[in-house]
């Protein structure tokens, strides 16, 4: 079992260790044997691009999932966490992408939740009040302890999160994409934590897609691709060049965007289009983005999370309030339509979150795939059982999802192949436009490959698609046109001929220097 | 990384998901069993017709609740909008006095059955507004309703319950009383009209595009509205569904007693919630048919009907419908997993028990009772609970009738 002792074992300051890490998810590997180190007082970054295994790995070290197999070792002694209480416990602590605090209630009570400091069952308000304000006054954050989080920014919120990490006495503290809603004024101070923490012992587990930002904190950095460690290495022996090799690898060929046929006329244009962040209506999310797409074009909306990605395409897809501009299907402004009236007129959307957004989880895969065309198996205003399943048994078909049949549970399939149902579902309403965002997230390169060959084949036959990724490799796989959004505003556009390290700088995520 | 880790062993759970999935046929029939056995009345035709008629009553609320539940709401104000109807269509019949002109209008018995079925539905439709427009949590919504309906039919009748409806010849209003005590071919009115009822919804449920899109808003909301389903008509619809059906309720009892009391379908909303339940919907929404509804409803009718006939105290039997109720929640519990993990599916096996498994029409004639529609009469008379026997035993109509 333990033949990964070979790795320089218990080096004297290695906190925490993975052994042959394995998780599966019913037929997927997300992790393939991986082994890991956490360096006292060090901080380790983890990079990987998505689906390469990162989060997962990040669960289990904090006990919120368990491995299928392989060891888990916290100063030489082998430890198994089976919640993250436990892990909490041994002093671990991880601090999610999504912050996971009570908005209702005040930072004192959130950072005490759960272990609030109680004599004789009360509790004693005042030495939490006294605890918090000095933790905050550590933190460099100007706010009074019982004021409310929900009140907070998230830069703020997300520095109780860490100051509620450190009130455990946590020696390892695990943060996930931290900066992704920061301001850089933020994050600089965050670094500053970073810093101060690790002269005081305390180890930090850093992910982040931000590499060059990364780059500033990290003492160590360990990559991961496809679910394996393909390198690490001391912060003086790498640099960017040496992430992004090791991240994307020999690529797994996902094949090049189809060629071949001839775009025909403009389906879709959006000009200078705006959307305002609900929460803050001072921000606009999509900052007047313009445009186009035409016929058998695969356009690649590129940028990093927060980019305005999502919200651009669910604005054009009818969801979500339009604060400026114009969204022309056929040269037809369709800005004030519903999204019902706009997915009848040919406009799809296979969004971001296929569990929360894409699929009916108490129906079956054929009425998932069926569910936005259902007047095509109505006869005389009844379904027609036969006709239904003939339309699933063809979408099925066509869209490659292995299922043994329309009438199996949606929850049986894997994610790649949920998302094809997902894809298919809106296929089946004859889209002239398809808008898929990050539909490659959580699904295994196989699957992923044939999606591609999906749209490659659409495109072919006259279908627009506006594609939206944070990853770097698909847009050349798949797109004509990349076009790269950051901070809401497209700051280029490249043909499919483009150098990678170009569309990488201009979403921010690289700095050529 | 996401959840969807896949059902990769759904075949061991085969015989216990069986039990499950057939648990209210399975209890009505082990209640049929055990009552014939202890008493040689009950599985007699005219005994069970007389149950069924009782049965029609909840059956009528569990099925409009059977759609509101399917969004994932509640109706609670099902029971007051039963009352209160009852009450109209009595107050309608007892002649409606014009001061202005000095006259007194005497609408007859269809106009008036109309005109209290319509006010059902727009009482349903306000709490459908309240739920989908203005986004009033459905519970808070239908309690609110429950009160101020239920005051109102106090109000217009003065607490006292309207008594004599049976109309006059000279007026041209008789023939309420039709409805409670005809029967058709041996069966009675009131179930019949539950039958037809039960069988539209179940076509609608499993036929048409409304229950599609029904199944997919209680399933998952946003995704139903991202695949263009109009999530927010579809939910006021099941609310005035759910009204009008609570309005026939209504109106058949009332004739069935010839009298309409304010505090008729006192506590009715937790008897229909409860036939939901136990017929094998998940109040989370998504799943849950007809058929279930129907045996759920026959459950709960059967056992306290059939209680009363062994001459079990009222008392025993609120205790004995309550622990019908927890046990079907807790088998509701082995089947969909815990309520809250509803919407996260990779870990249910194969969807168990797919609600939208389009029955057909067929769903929904089966259990509806009459076994055995010819030789009416044939039975001893003998045994008859009294009018429809509210399982809590509270101030049901028992009372009023006697007035």
């Amino acid at each position: 079992m333990n033949t990964a002792a070979d790795a320089q074992h218990p080096a004297r300051d290695v906190v925490l260790a993975a052994r042959d890490i394995v998780k599966t998810y019913g037929g997927t590997r997300a992790l393939k044997g991986v082994n890991f180190e956490i360096h006292r007082g060090e901080v380790t970054t983890l990079f990987g691009e998505n689906g390469a295994g990162k989060s997962t790995l990040m669960k289990i070290l904090s006990g919120v999932e368990q491995p299928t197999s392989g060891q888990i070792e916290l100063e030489g002694e082998p430890v198994s966490f089976a919640t993250t209480t436990e892990a909490r416990d041994h002093g671990i602590a991880i601090i999610h992408q999504e912050l996971s605090l009570a908005p209702n209630l005040s930072v004192r009570d959130n950072i005490y939740l759960g272990r609030e400091i109680t004599h004789g069952g009360r509790v004693d308000f005042a030495e939490e009040t006294r605890r918090t304000a000095a933790l905050l006054e550590d933190m460099h954050l100007d706010v009074s302890p019982s004021a409310l989080v929900g009140d907070l920014r998230v830069g703020q919120q997300q520095i109780v999160e860490i100051a509620r990490a450190l009130s455990i006495d946590a020696r390892i503290l695990i943060m996930d994409e931290p900066t992704s809603a920061l301001a850089a004024k933020e994050v600089e101070i965050l670094f500053g934590i970073i810093d101060e923490l690790t002269a005081r012992g305390v180890s930090l587990v850093y992910i982040s897609h931000h590499l060059e930002e990364a780059l500033q904190v990290t003492d160590h950095a360990v990559v991961l691709r496809d679910g394996s460690m393909t390198a690490r290495g001391r912060r003086e022996e790498i640099d960017l060049d040496w992430i992004v090799r090791h991240m994307v690898g020999e690529n797994f060929d996902l094949g090049s965007p189809p060629r071949g046929h001839e775009f025909g006329e403009s389906v879709l244009r959006i000009e200078d289009l705006t959307v305002r962040d609900p929460e803050n209506p001072e921000r606009a999310v999509v900052d007047g983005v313009s445009l186009e797409v035409r016929e058998g074009e695969i356009v690649c909306v590129y940028g990093l999370m927060g980019a305005g990605r999502t919200e651009m395409l669910e604005a054009v897809a009818g969801r979500g309030e339009i604060a400026g501009g114009r969204v022309l299907l056929r040269g037809e402004d369709i800005a004030a339509q519903s999204l019902r009236e706009r997915l009848s007129r040919g406009i799809g959307l296979v969004p971001e979150d296929r569990q929360r957004d894409g699929l009916v989880q108490t129906m079956t895969v054929g009425q998932n795939l069926t569910l936005a065309s259902i007047k095509q198996f109505l006869h005389r205003g009844f379904t027609s059982r036969r006709a239904e399943e003939d339309l699933a048994t063809g979408l099925i078909k066509d869209v490659t999802v292995k299922a043994p049949g329309p009438g199996v549970g949606i929850g049986s399939l894997s994610g790649g192949n949920q998302q094809k149902v997902v894809i298919g579902k809106v296929l089946a309403t004859r889209p002239d436009v398809m808008l898929l965002d990050e539909p490659s997230r959580g699904i295994d390169i196989g699957a992923k490959a044939e999606v591609f060959g999906l749209l490659a084949e659409r495109a072919r036959e006259g279908l627009a698609v506006l594609y939206s990724t944070s990853e770097i490799d698909e847009c050349f796989s798949i797109a004509h046109r990349i076009v790269v959004l950051r901070r809401g505003s497209i700051s280029a556009e490249f043909g499919p001929d483009a150098a990678k390290a170009d569309v990488m700088a201009a979403s921010g995520e690289v700095v050529t220097s | 990384m996401n959840s969807t880790a896949a059902g990769t062993a759904p075949r061991k759970l085969d015989i216990s998901k069986l039990l499950i999935e057939s648990r209210a046929f399975l209890a009505l029939a082990l209640i049929i069993v055990i009552f014939s056995l202890l008493s040689p009345n009950f599985l007699t035709v005219n005994n069970l017709l007389i149950m069924s008629s009782h049965v029609a009553i909840f059956a009528l609320l569990s099925l409009g609740q059977l759609l509101v539940v399917l969004t994932g709401g509640i109706d609670l104000s099902v029971g007051s909008i039963l009352g209160f109807t009852a009450v109209i269509a009595g107050f309608l019949l007892r002649g409606v006095p014009i001061s202005m002109f000095g006259v007194t209008l005497y609408p007859n018995v269809p106009a008036a059955v109309l005109i209290a079925i319509v006010l059902g539905g727009a009482l349903g439709l306000i709490n459908g507004v309240l739920v989908a427009k203005f986004k009033v949590a459905p519970f808070v919504a239908t309690l609110g309703m429950l009160y101020v309906v239920r005051g109102f039919a106090l109000l217009m009748t003065n607490g006292r319950t309207l008594n004599d409806l049976s109309g006059d010849e000279a007026l041209g209003n008789t023939g309420f009383e039709w409805l409670g005590f005809n029967r058709v071919l041996g069966i009675p009115a009131g179930v019949l009209i539950m039958a037809v009822i039960a069988l539209v919804i179940a076509v609608v449920l499993g036929r048409t595009t409304f229950g599609r899109w029904l199944y997919a808003t209680g399933g998952n909301e946003r995704a139903a509205q991202l695949s263009g389903v109009p999530v927010r008509s579809v939910t006021i619809w099941v609310y005035v569904v759910s009204g009008l059906c609570s309005a026939v309720a209504g109106i058949i009892l009332a004739s069935t007693l010839t009298s309409a009391s304010p505090t008729a379908g006192n506590t009715y909303e937790l008897t229909a919630i409860a036939g939901v339940v136990i017929g094998g919907a998940a109040l989370s929404g998504g799943r849950g048919t007809v058929r279930g509804t129907l045996l759920g409803a026959f459950v709960i009718g059967f056992l306290s009907d059939g209680l009363v006939l062994i001459g079990v105290s009222a008392y025993w039997q609120t205790v004995f419908v309550g622990a019908v109720i927890v046990v079907a929640v807790l088998l509701n519990t082995l089947q969909y997993g815990r309520p809250g993990k509803a919407s996260r599916a990779g870990r249910k096996t194969g969807g168990a028990g797919t609600p939208g498994e389009p029955g057909g029409p067929g769903e929904a004639g089966g259990p509806s009772g009459p076994r055995a529609p010819s030789d009416p009469g044939g039975s001893s008379e003998s045994a008859e609970p009294a009018a429809p026997a509210g399982p809590a035993g509270s101030a049901g109509p028992r009372s009023p009738s006697s007035d």
